[in-house]
C-alpha cells in the first residue's frame, strides 16, 4: 500500500486507485448509515429528514427537545435502567462462566474439548429467533421466563461464546509453567489461578466482557420472547418506538448508544493496552 | 557421613515407575537414594526419562508405580505446592506481569510471612546473585542470564531444602553457561542444599556434580561420581555418552587374572580389563579413551600387546592435537595427544603403532 512505484503500467495505475475507491465505498456504506442519525436526532421537526432549515445550518432547526423527551418520558427512562441492570449483570455471568469455560477447555486432558467448545459457542452461530424460541419454550417450563433472572441467563448464554473465544486465544500464548512455578513456590490452585492467571489472561477477559455487554444492551429479539414488560429493555423500547410512534426520540437514543460504545471501546482497549504493558509485551 | 544410618536418604526412589498411556513406560523401576546437601545431575538423551523423574519429584507428575520419599516420609500423595521444593525452570518461567522484587516475594507472600521480613529475604536473595539493583525492572527487561539469575534466587528465597534444576543454561551461550555453571554450584555448597539438576550437556553434568545418574531407556545406566564415570563406564552406552571413546569389535578368548584377551574382528590380539564380559566366546565392545593411547613404543609397558595403524588425519586444535586412524577396520579412531615441545605431528598415510594399558581398555557389552 506504499506509493506507486516509477515502473508501475498503467493497468496497475488505474488499479491503485480504483482500490482506493473501492475501499472508500465499503467504508462509507459501513458508517453512513450511522452517521446520519447523528444530526438528525437534533432535529427541531418530529420528522426523520433533514427540514430545510437544518440543511441551511440555521439554528432554528436544531434543539434538543428528542433528548429532553427521551430523559423526561417514563417509559423510555425505565427502559434504560432495565438494560442498565440487566447487561452488567449478564455480562458478570458470561465472563465467569466463559473463562471458566474457557481455561477448563484449554486443559488437554479434557474428553470431547471440540464437541464441548461447539456446544458453548453454539448461540453464536445458531439464527438468534431460534435461540429466542427455544429459550421461550424451556425457561416457561422451569419459570423463568418472563423474569429479571431469566432474561440476565439468556443474554449470558448468548455472551459467553465472546468470552470463551477471546479468553481461549489469549490462553494460547499463557505459559504452562508460571502455573507450575507457582505451585512449586506453595501456592494453592487458588491463589494460583487469581495471581498468576488472571492478571495474564485479563486482557481477553475484558475484550470478551466488553462483547458480552454490547450483546446484552443491544439484544432485542431474545428479550422479546424471555422477557415480559417488566424487563422491557431499551432496544426493545426503540423497537416499539419505530413501529408504533415513529418517535425521532430514538435518534436521539441511537445518539447516545453510539457514544456510549465508542466511550466503551476505547476504555476497554485503553485497558487492555495497559495490561499487556504489564504483562512485558508491546500492545498488539 | 561417617554413620551411614537411614537419615542419609534424603531423597529416595523405591521401584518407581511411570507410564503416560498405560503402556509403555517411560521410567522403568528407578531406585536411587540421594543423601542431604548432594548435588546430584540425572543426565541423559531426550526422551530418557530424566525429567520425567524430576517432575514426579515436584509433584507434576505422579509415579505409576513405586514410592518416592523425601526425608523419610512418603510424599506419592503430596500436592506440589505442599512440597516445599524449590524449581528452577528451562524458559525461567518468571511472572511477566511482576517485578523482579514481586517475583521473589511470592512464595514469602503464599507462606504469609511479614512485610519487613519478605524485604530482608528479597534482598538477601537478590544480592546472592548479585542482583540487587534490579528489584523494580520487569522480566522482560532482563538478559537471558539476569532472568537465569533471578530464576535461581526465586527458587532459593523461601529456603528450601532441596531444588530441582531443569536445564537451567540450556538458553545461554557457551560463555555464560560456563560461568553460571560454577556460581550454581558454589552457592549450592555454600548453602547445603541438596541439588537434582537435569541436563542432556554431559561437560555440565560433569564439572557441576557429587555424582551423575545416567539415564537410558527409563533406566539409570549408571550412577557415580564424575570421574568414575568418565574412566570408569559400566557399560557400552555410558562409554559412548559420557565423553569421547573409542570402540572396537571383537570376542573373549580368555579371561586370566582380571585380563581379558579379546580376539578382534579382524584377527588381532588385544589385552582388556573385563568389565561386563564374564566367559570366553562373549561378543564384546571394547572401549578406549582418545587421551589414553599411546603411540610412542618407549611408553608403553613390555610385552604389551599393539595394533597397526595407519594416520587418516591430523587435526591442530591449538592446545591438542587430533589424530584420526584406522584401526582393525576402524576409520573412525581417534587419538588425542597434548601439544608438547617434544610431540610428533603425525602425517597422514604414515603407519604407527598403537597401545594402551590394560586397565584402560574396557570389554563392555556387545
Amino acid at each position: 500500500m506504499s506509493a506507486l512505484p516509477p515502473y508501475a503500467t498503467t493497468g496497475q495505475r488505474v488499479w491503485y486507485y480504483s482500490f482506493r475507491v473501492i475501499c472508500g465505498l465499503i467504508f462509507f456504506f459501513l458508517i453512513a448509515p450511522i452517521v446520519v442519525i447523528i444530526p438528525l436526532s437534533f432535529n427541531a421537526q418530529d420528522f426523520f429528514t433533514f427540514t430545510p432549515e437544518m440543511l441551511r445550518l440555521d439554528p432554528e432547526g436544531f434543539s434538543l427537545k428528542h433528548y429532553r423527551d427521551f430523559f423526561s418520558n417514563d417509559s423510555w427512562q425505565s427502559s434504560m435502567w432495565n438494560s442498565l441492570k440487566i447487561a452488567p449483570m449478564a455480562t458478570i455471568v458470561s465472563v465467569t462462566f466463559g473463562t471458566l469455560a474457557a481455561i477448563g477447555l484449554s486443559q488437554p486432558h479434557v474428553p470431547f474439548r471440540r464437541a464441548i467448545m461447539a456446544i458453548l459457542i453454539s448461540p453464536m452461530i445458531v439464527p438468534l429467533i431460534i435461540s429466542a424460541a427455544g429459550m421461550y419454550f424451556f425457561y416457561s417450563r422451569i419459570g423463568l421466563q418472563g423474569t429479571y433472572f431469566g432474561v440476565v441467563l439468556a443474554h449470558a448464554a448468548l455472551g459467553i461464546p465472546f468470552v470463551i473465544i477471546t479468553v481461549t486465544a489469549t490462553l494460547v500464548g499463557f505459559d504452562r509453567s508460571l502455573t507450575r512455578a507457582a505451585a512449586n513456590m506453595g501456592a494453592d490452585p487458588v491463589t494460583t489461578f487469581f495471581r498468576i492467571q488472571m492478571p495474564l489472561i485479563l486482557p481477553g477477559v475484558i475484550s470478551g466482557g466488553l462483547f458480552a455487554f454490547i450483546t446484552s444492551f443491544d439484544e432485542v429479539v431474545v428479550v422479546l420472547f424471555v422477557g415480559s414488560a417488566g424487563q422491557k429493555t431499551l432496544p426493545w423500547q426503540m423497537f416499539i418506538g419505530l413501529r408504533e410512534q415513529i418517535s425521532p426520540t430514538i435518534l436521539a437514543v441511537a445518539t447516545i448508544l453510539v457514544a456510549i460504545s465508542i466511550m466503551l471501546l476505547a476504555t476497554v482497549e485503553m485497558l487492555r493496552r495497559r495490561s499487556e504493558r504489564l504483562r512485558g509485551m508491546s500492545p498488539s | 557421613m561417617a554413620d551411614a544410618s537411614n537419615t542419609d536418604a534424603f531423597v529416595e526412589f523405591e521401584r518407581v515407575q511411570k507410564s503416560y498411556d498405560g503402556e509403555n513406560l517411560v521410567v522403568k523401576d528407578l531406585n536411587l537414594i540421594m543423601p542431604k546437601g548432594e548435588f546430584l545431575t540425572m543426565l541423559g538423551p531426550s526422551g530418557s526419562g530424566k525429567t520425567t523423574c524430576l517432575m514426579m519429584l515436584a509433584g507434576f507428575e505422579t509415579a505409576t508405580h513405586g514410592d518416592i520419599r523425601l526425608g523419610g516420609t512418603s510424599i506419592n500423595n503430596i500436592p506440589p505446592h505442599k512440597r516445599g521444593i524449590g524449581m528452577v525452570f528451562q524458559n525461567y518461567a518468571l511472572f511477566p506481569h511482576m517485578t523482579i522484587a514481586e517475583n521473589l516475594s511470592f512464595p514469602l507472600e503464599v507462606r504469609k510471612m511479614g512485610k519487613s521480613e519478605r524485604e530482608a529475604k528479597v534482598k538477601r536473595a537478590l544480592d546472592m546473585v548479585e542482583m540487587g539493583a534490579f528489584g523494580g525492572r520487569r522480566p522482560s527487561q532482563l538478559s537471558g542470564g539476569q532472568q537465569q539469575r533471578i530464576a535461581l534466587a526465586r527458587a532459593l528465597v523461601f529456603e528450601p531444602e532441596l531444588v530441582l534444576m531443569d536445564e537451567p543454561l540450556g538458553a545461554l551461550d557457551k560463555q555464560l553457561r560456563e560461568k553460571m555453571q560454577f556460581e550454581i554450584t558454589h552457592l549450592a555448597h555454600r548453602l547445603g542444599i541438596t541439588v537434582v539438576y537435569v541436563t542432556h550437556d554431559q561437560t555440565e553434568a560433569l564439572t557441576m556434580s557429587d555424582r551423575v545418574a545416567v539415564f537410558e531407556d527409563g533406566r539409570i545406566q549408571q550412577l557415580a561420581p564424575p570421574d568414575k564415570l568418565y574412566e570408569e563406564p559400566q557399560n557400552s552406552f555410558v562409554a559412548q555418552f559420557i565423553g569421547e571413546n573409542n570402540t572396537l569389535e571383537g570376542t573373549v578368548k580368555e579371561i586370566n587374572n582380571g585380563v581379558a584377551l579379546v580376539q578382534l574382528d579382524d584377527g588381532e590380539l588385544i589385552d582388556c580389563k573385563p568389565v561386563n564380559v564374564s566367559k570366553p566366546g562373549e561378543r564384546t565392545r571394547v572401549s578406549i579413551r582418545p587421551e589414553r593411547v599411546e603411540y610412542n613404543k618407549e611408553r608403553l609397558s613390555e610385552g604389551a600387546h599393539t595394533l597397526k595403524a595407519e594416520v587418516l588425519e591430523f587435526i591442530y586444535m591449538g592446545d591438542i592435537f587430533r589424530t584420526r586412524l584406522r584401526v582393525a577396520g576402524n576409520d573412525e579412531f581417534i587419538i588425542k595427544t597434548r601439544n608438547a615441545p617434544d610431540q610428533v605431528r603425525l602425517k597422514p598415510g604414515t603407519q604407527i603403532e598403537i597401545g594402551w594399558l590394560p586397565e584402560d581398555c574396557r570389554a563392555l557389552d556387545a
